[in-house]
């Protein structure tokens, strides 16, 4: 049996080629306005008008086949069949913003020139005409010489027809290579010109709203205002869904210790699973707080805003406005920050906003900051509405920050040298997000997190139990010590003691290599095993912490988190998007060697303060 | 300084045209800019005798621009749109 067609989904960035996917295939994926949120390849099945099933590619959003970004390579290869692991395509769906034709028609005659079975999607055809611009199908039809179908992904209209017009292009069209006119762009222009049945000028809508969000002044206090909000949000929207997680996790120990007898068993699903991985688990709904602004800023249009207000503040660390974007969704996870790094043009730039993007604050740091800031910091207001707890946490976020710039100077400087950044993007028009769209990109982000946790968390964790639990202590003797993870611990112990790191830390830094946020579980988990009288048992994890570690060792070790590279997830992407081990090795000692210098000149000067 | 050939006199460089006055594109001096700054120029449609009009500019330094070409608005700095020649509309 031959495989279904394969159909390329192809168009410029904004052309609402991702609503249209979503539209074909009902698969799960995420749709933003930001210019290259396509950044993976992602594939569905649709039937055809007869039930002929076929496949879809969505391909990176492209200006054209002369490729200016990673992104519009992987476009380029996979179109013209030079693309590893991906065959070529036996037709193509292009797809046009019908209110801007005279640029995208550009790239689509360099499509037609493929000549394979295609057909085009007039897609926000609502839009354009709301806007006063009224494109006929039919002229366009007859301009480009194949099937054109106005659509409205976001409102799913138009997909029978569209499916109807695939079915026949692939079965019976002979399609004949358009040739390529000499000048595109003209080319383009002309066809539109033709295919617009009126035009009557309205002043639109974003241009508005922009009149507002990029004034000179009102601009960056809207940007500031978002950001704070954003964080507020995070903090205080959460207690509540926190509460609950803690609760339910309580519940579910105190049925397990009730249902076993006491022994290893028991151990692993109360001390292990339970304590190690609910740990981290209850950092869910701040992760998908933080998520849900980032769907909405690059929903709504308004990043690439934001993108235009920094531009010219980054340009000062040597990074282009552009580098805001994946930045900031390094604050909710570096992973997919650094694949936002795609749509990056200039390779230097992309460089170092990769080198940078693990030090912005991500989500798996939160669990380890609330804990220790929980168990040393006092809870009192040191000005009227600032709280010290929440200004530590301010000032950390503020140095991961400081130190990402300061990097990327020192980096742009030596190791990424190399041509002035630049700074070319579209501003999309404001659309508002479908509800829909959001939910899914929300309901991946808690899978991907929960999966996280239920994997590579629950495995570290479960290992660490059992390295921790054996040998057995004898009397006298304490069991984070005796255990083969105490011996482990101790070689590290010699490492780190210079910078104020004790045994329980050294014995936490090694599973924490794995994810960030192990370190707390490893830390509960630790306790749990040591714990001997039920006195001690009633206090929670930041109690006992308080309670054993010396202040300056808190400090350090909130030091060291800002910098430390741990997290595999990331070095394995920064392996993959950079083509080799060499940055990734880069990544990981520089970033190791300012996590240790930070850390070591917190511990020291807290010491010589006398805290 | 190189000159920029066949430049009418009424030109000047679109980071000199005032906000919201709309002009059209005399010549693109493609040599002033490296090769993936002009492809991505291209791409937004910069071209002989294509209407452009900034529309806004950045906090700092009034840059980057926010520039309309054809349809669509597209963000670019200053030294970059130093390289567009334009003559404003009557």
């Amino acid at each position: 049996m031959n495989p279904a067609p394969l159909v390329a989904v192809v168009g410029n960035p904004n052309a609402g080629k991702s609503a249209l996917f979503n539209a074909l295939t009902g698969a799960r994926q995420k749709v933003g306005n930001y210019p290259g949120v396509t950044v993976e390849r992602k594939t569905g099945r649709t039937a055809l008008a007869d039930g002929r099933p076929v496949e879809l590619v969505d391909l990176p959003g492209a200006y054209g086949l002369d490729p200016s970004s990673p992104d519009e390579a992987v476009t380029r290869d996979v179109l013209t069949g030079r693309f590893a692991g991906e065959r070529k395509p036996d037709g193509l769906l292009i797809v046009l913003d019908a209110s801007n034709l005279d640029n995208h028609l550009r790239f689509a005659l360099q499509l037609l020139g493929l000549g394979l079975p295609t057909v085009v999607a007039l897609n926000m055809i609502d839009m354009a005409r709301r806007d006063g611009l009224d494109v006929s199908a039919d002229l366009l039809s007859i301009e480009l010489g194949v099937p054109v179908f106005e659509t409205v992904a976001v409102r799913r209209k138009g997909m029978d027809e569209l499916r109807a017009g695939l079915q026949q292009q692939l079965l019976h069209a002979k399609p004949v290579a358009r040739p390529e006119p000499d000048n595109l762009a003209r080319e383009a222009r002309r066809i539109a010109a033709a295919s617009i049945v009126r035009e009557t000028p309205v002043r639109r809508w974003s241009h508005r709203l922009d009149r507002f969000l990029l004034h000179p002044l009102a601009g960056p206090l809207i940007l500031a205002a978002i950001m704070f909000v954003m964080f507020q949000a995070v903090f205080a929207w959460s207690e509540a869904p926190i509460g609950w997680i803690e609760s339910g996790m309580a519940a579910l120990a105190d049925m397990i210790t009730g249902a076993l007898p006491q022994g290893a068993l028991r151990s692993l699903l109360v001390d292990g699973v339970i304590g190690g991985v609910g740990s981290v688990v209850v950092f869910l709904p701040q992760i998908l707080i933080l998520f849900l602004f980032i769907l909405l800023l690059e929903g709504t249009g308004y990043m690439v805003r934001a993108a235009f207000l920094m531009d010219r503040l980054m340009s000062r660390a040597g990074l282009s406005g552009r580098a805001f974007i994946p930045l900031l969704s390094s604050f909710a996870c570096a992973v997919p920050g650094i694949m936002a790094t795609r749509t990056i043009d200039n390779e230097k730039d992309r460089l170092t906003t990769i080198l940078v993007a693990p030090l912005m604050t991500c989500s798996a740091r939160l669990p380890v900051y609330t804990l220790i800031i929980a168990a040393f910091i006092p809870h009192r207001d040191i000005l009227p509405g600032v709280n010290l707890q929440g200004a530590v946490m301010f000032g950390l976020y503020l140095a991961g920050i400081v130190g990402a710039l300061g990097a990327a100077l020192l980096l742009r400087k030596t190791v990424a040298r190399g041509a002035s950044s630049f700074f070319m993007m579209e501003l999309p028009k404001y659309q508002l997000p479908a509800f829909k769209d959001v939910a899914l990109g929300l309901w991946q982000r808690a899978i991907i997190f929960l999966k996280r946790a239920g994997g590579i968390i629950m495995l570290t964790t479960v290992a660490l139990w059992a390295l921790a639990s054996f040998p057995q202590a004898g009397p006298g003797q304490k069991q984070s010590e005796v255990s083969i993870a105490g011996k482990i611990a101790s070689g590290i112990e010699v490492v780190v003691k210079p910078i104020g790191f004790n045994h329980d830390i050294a014995l936490a830094l090694l599973p924490s290599m794995a994810a960030r946020e192990v370190a707390v579980s490893a830390i509960a988990t630790v306790y749990a095993i040591d714990q001997s009288d039920e006195a001690q048992a009633e206090q929670t994890l930041a109690q006992r912490l308080g309670g054993s570690w010396p202040l300056p060792t808190a400090l350090a070790f909130l030091a060291w988190f800002v910098f430390a590279p741990q997290c595999i997830s990331t070095i394995a992407v920064t392996r993959r998007e950079t083509n080799g081990w060499k940055w990734p090795l880069f990544m990981v000692g520089y970033l190791f060697a300012l996590a240790y210098i930070a850390a070591g000149l917190t511990y020291w000067t807290a010491v010589a303060l006398g805290l | 300084m190189t000159a920029v050939p066949s430049a009418s006199t009424f030109a000047l460089p679109l980071d000199e045209l005032r906000l919201g006055r709309r002009a059209r594109i005399e010549i693109v001096d493609w040599t002033a800019l490296e090769a993936s700054e002009a492809c991505r120029l291209r791409h937004f449609g910069f071209d002989e005798g294509v209407m452009v009009e900034p529309l806004h500019s950045g906090p700092v330094g009034r840059d980057p621009l926010a520039v309309r070409v054809g349809r669509m608005t597209v963000a670019i700095r200053r030294t970059h749109a130093r390289a567009v020649r334009v003559v404003p509309a009557a």
